[in-house]
């Protein structure tokens, strides 16, 4: 078996040989897009669409995909015309799936491109980008005898994840769901249909016919008299769970409740913002008139830099969070959690609280 | 040519402060526009390209492997003649310019390519991206101009060992990668003081362009040619041709981009306190297309638009050619020559520059006007003028 292996690893020498300056990989690549382990893909198997403004992708992850714990999330790379955006969702299936198909649900978002470009124009056979899948909203071990889950939204998707993959081991689960109207909640009838099967209890508000809107700590309270006897995960609009929080808090709880939040990122309307470099410690505040790499070589961070006129590309570092402005353009550049977008640093300034690797 | 600065009559001073920046304002506009039309087609474009040099790379050494038979020999040569061209030109000379950074894709970003040729990219990157495209055609600073062994400026001085530099050229010009190679090590510097030759940073820069030219050797001149069998060294003989075919090519091209008549050249102490306007202006008169087919802009890599590749070097290349009416527009309102010619005439030019400056000046001197000195200030080439700013109020 030793011997194989030499020789196939002096094969591949060979080969690499064979194609430098690039990498075998970037010709199979081109054959077979899922085998490359080091670039992890999936191809898309099919697309369901859920409600009117979303839709289920079933995934088949290439080589190097690890299997998922119920509740993670995976980012997604997509090139919406030409640029290649990461968003990150939720998984829905369970990670025990017999075919290793995992599926995301996406809801189409006003003004979101990723999002709207994989509800309206995802098809069988397009290869998206992932990264290994992740996150800490996870059912834990041993199972918990009572369970509440409070969403809203598309905030359902990481619950729906755990259901499918653990409800059996689950005994006492109660679904607290806002969404707009009955036919926008995603996937409304597979959880009606758990509700009437007596698997769960589900307790629906649809906000448009309502005129209190989303459900309130103190009324998901009085529906779930035991709210304090049950671990509870919450997923949803940032200002639910920071009212979830509180409510928890007040009532000694906090310890019980877990929530998984989308951070926006802020952007400044041509303010600045704080700086910070990731490697060198430092923090700079900054008017948002200053390329970050003057703002970065005045609090002594040292940083690459070439033309300082954003021609020549040697200044590039990446951006991991927040939202930086080409000072030429004005063109804005956001990272979301996850993103390492390199940025020429020269001719950048920040457009809000920003973070970058240098 | 003598630098605008020392010439009898500029060919700049006609234009007013304002003028120059309104110029900036105006093709930072351009720029503007073509930049946030980027998008699907763009990107579908240059994977195009990356798609048909591969393929007519693998195809062309795979004829080679039968390399014993004449038209075999000559349809793989050629082949892969036109493959390394592009390689090194549309594909590899683009995306180190950062062209297609904009995509985020990993594989074809300035930062993480790397290309066929003897120089590492990253060296390449520095001598060219960041010291030529800045510094185009200041003497003393833009080592592109004659790339330290040649004369191709009145205003450059003259040395006894200039009478060689039609032969250099020659010799350049067939082993152009490694001239490149050599003079983004800066060799003729590095090597001359024992010191200079252990600067740590020298030694790795030398192993990392000795690692690549092992790599090439071991490719072009070991690997295939055993691939082929029996026909190991007429294998080696079309790839050494298409070596030297690819080195001639890239030579002239290049040679057409800053040394034909009509280009013009500027004295050092002219980029003190450089604006955007005139940085701008500098790259207009600094450089020279090529006329010809789409064929012709694909082959050079679109350097035939040296010009627009000049003032906008991160723009997409596909995009020159739909740039050029409108900067051949702009140079003819403000009474600028937009030098451009045959790939044929243009290479005449810069080799009758390079025979004629062999030997010292004749008399010009005498009509120079003396340089008028400015004081050492910042450059704010990144910052754009307000657009109010520029336009005069009376």
């Amino acid at each position: 078996m030793a011997v194989i292996r030499n020789l196939r690893t002096g094969a591949w020498r060979v080969v690499e040989l064979i194609t430098t300056p690039v990498v075998p990989a970037d010709y199979l690549d081109v054959i077979a897009p899922l085998r490359n382990a080091q670039v992890l893909r999936a191809k898309v198997e099919a697309v369901r669409p859920e409600t009117a403004n979303s839709a289920t992708l079933v995934l088949r992850p290439g080589r190097g995909w690890v299997r998922h714990e119920p509740g993670q999330y995976v980012r997604v790379g997509v090139d919406v015309n030409g640029v290649r955006l990461w968003r990150s969702y939720s998984i829905t299936s369970s990670p025990d799936r017999a075919d290793g198909r995992i599926t995301i649900t996406v809801n189409a978002v006003a003004g979101g491109a990723v999002s709207t470009e994989l509800v309206r124009h995802a098809k069988r056979g397009m290869i998206l980008h992932l990264d290994p899948p992740t996150g800490e909203f996870l059912l834990h071990d041993p199972r918990p005898a009572k369970v509440l889950f409070i969403t809203a939204g598309s905030g359902i998707t990481p619950v729906m994840g755990m259901l499918r993959s653990a409800l059996h081991e689950l005994a006492d689960v109660v679904v607290v769901h806002s969404a707009r109207t009955r036919e926008d909640a995603v996937f409304g009838p597979e959880l009606r249909a758990l509700a009437a099967d007596g698997r769960i209890r589900l307790i629906e508000r649809h906000t448009r016919s309502s005129v209190s809107g989303r459900l309130k700590p103190a009324e998901i309270a009085e529906l779930v008299p035991d709210l304090f006897e049950r671990q509870a995960w919450a997923c949803g609009p940032n200002e639910m769970l920071d009212d979830l929080e509180t409510h928890w808090s007040d009532g000694d709880a906090a310890h019980l409740l877990r929530t998984e939040r989308f951070r926006p990122t802020l952007i400044s309307g041509g303010g600045g913002g704080t700086v910070t470099f990731t490697e060198s410690g430092a923090t700079v505040e900054t008017d948002g008139s200053e390329p970050l790499l003057d703002s970065g070589e005045a609090a002594g961070v040292l940083m690459p830099s070439g033309c300082r006129m954003g021609i020549c590309f040697s200044c590039v570092l990446p951006l991991r969070e927040g939202a930086v402005r080409d000072l030429r353009d004005g063109q804005l550049t956001i990272a979301e959690p996850g993103d390492r977008i390199l940025v020429q640093t020269c001719i950048s300034a920040a457009a809000g609280p920003c973070t970058i690797e240098g | 040519m003598t630098t605008v600065q020392r010439k009898k009559t500029s060919p700049i001073a006609h234009l007013t402060p304002e003028d120059i920046e309104q110029i900036g304002i105006e093709l930072d506009a351009i720029r503007d526009e073509v930049m946030a039309s980027r998008g699907d087609k763009d990107a579908a474009y240059i994977r195009r390209v990356i798609a048909w040099q591969r393929g007519l790379e693998l195809g062309s050494r795979g004829v080679l492997l039968f390399s014993l038979f004449p038209p075999a020999w000559l349809i793989g040569t050629a082949g892969l003649s036109v493959a390394k061209i592009l390689e090194n030109m549309e594909v590899g000379h683009n995306i180190l310019h950062g062209q297609w950074d904009w995509m985020r894709d990993p594989k074809i970003h300035s930062s993480k390519w790397e290309w066929d040729h003897v120089t590492p990219a990253d060296q390449w990157k520095h001598s060219h991206n960041e010291l030529h495209h800045t510094y185009t055609n200041v003497i003393g600073k833009d080592n592109d101009l004659g790339y330290g062994i040649m004369r191709v400026d009145e205003d450059q001085k003259w040395h006894p060992m200039h009478l060689g530099q039609p032969f250099y050229n020659m010799v350049n010009a067939l082993f152009f990668e490694y001239g490149i190679a050599a003079y983004d090590l800066e060799l003729g510097r590095n090597l001359q003081t024992k010191e200079r030759r252990r600067d740590p940073k020298f030694r790795a820069a030398l192993k990392g362009v000795r690692k690549k030219i092992g790599k090439q050797v071991l490719k072009d001149y070991i690997v295939f040619p055993a691939l082929s069998g029996p026909f190991f060294l007429h294998t080696i003989a079309a790839n050494f041709t298409a070596n030297i075919v690819r080195n001639l090519w890239s030579h002239s091209v290049i040679m057409c981009g800053h040394f034909p008549n009509g280009v013009e050249t500027f004295e050092k102490t002219s980029i003190e306190g450089e604006t955007r306007g005139e940085w701008y202006l500098r790259q207009m008169l600094g450089s020279a297309n090529i006329s010809g087919s789409k064929a012709m802009h694909i082959m050079t890599g679109n350097l035939s638009h040296q010009i627009e590749h000049h003032l906008f070097p991160d723009m997409p290349s596909n995009r020159y050619r739909q740039i050029a009416p409108k900067i051949q527009d702009l140079f003819q309102r403000y009474g600028l020559p937009y030098t451009s010619g045959p790939l044929p005439k243009q290479v005449a030019s810069a080799w009758f520059k390079v025979f004629r400056l062999a030997l010292p000046n004749r008399g010009e001197a005498a009509i120079r006007r003396p340089v008028e000195k400015k004081a050492p200030a910042p450059a704010t080439r990144w910052r754009r003028t307000p657009a109010s700013a520029a336009t005069p109020t009376d």
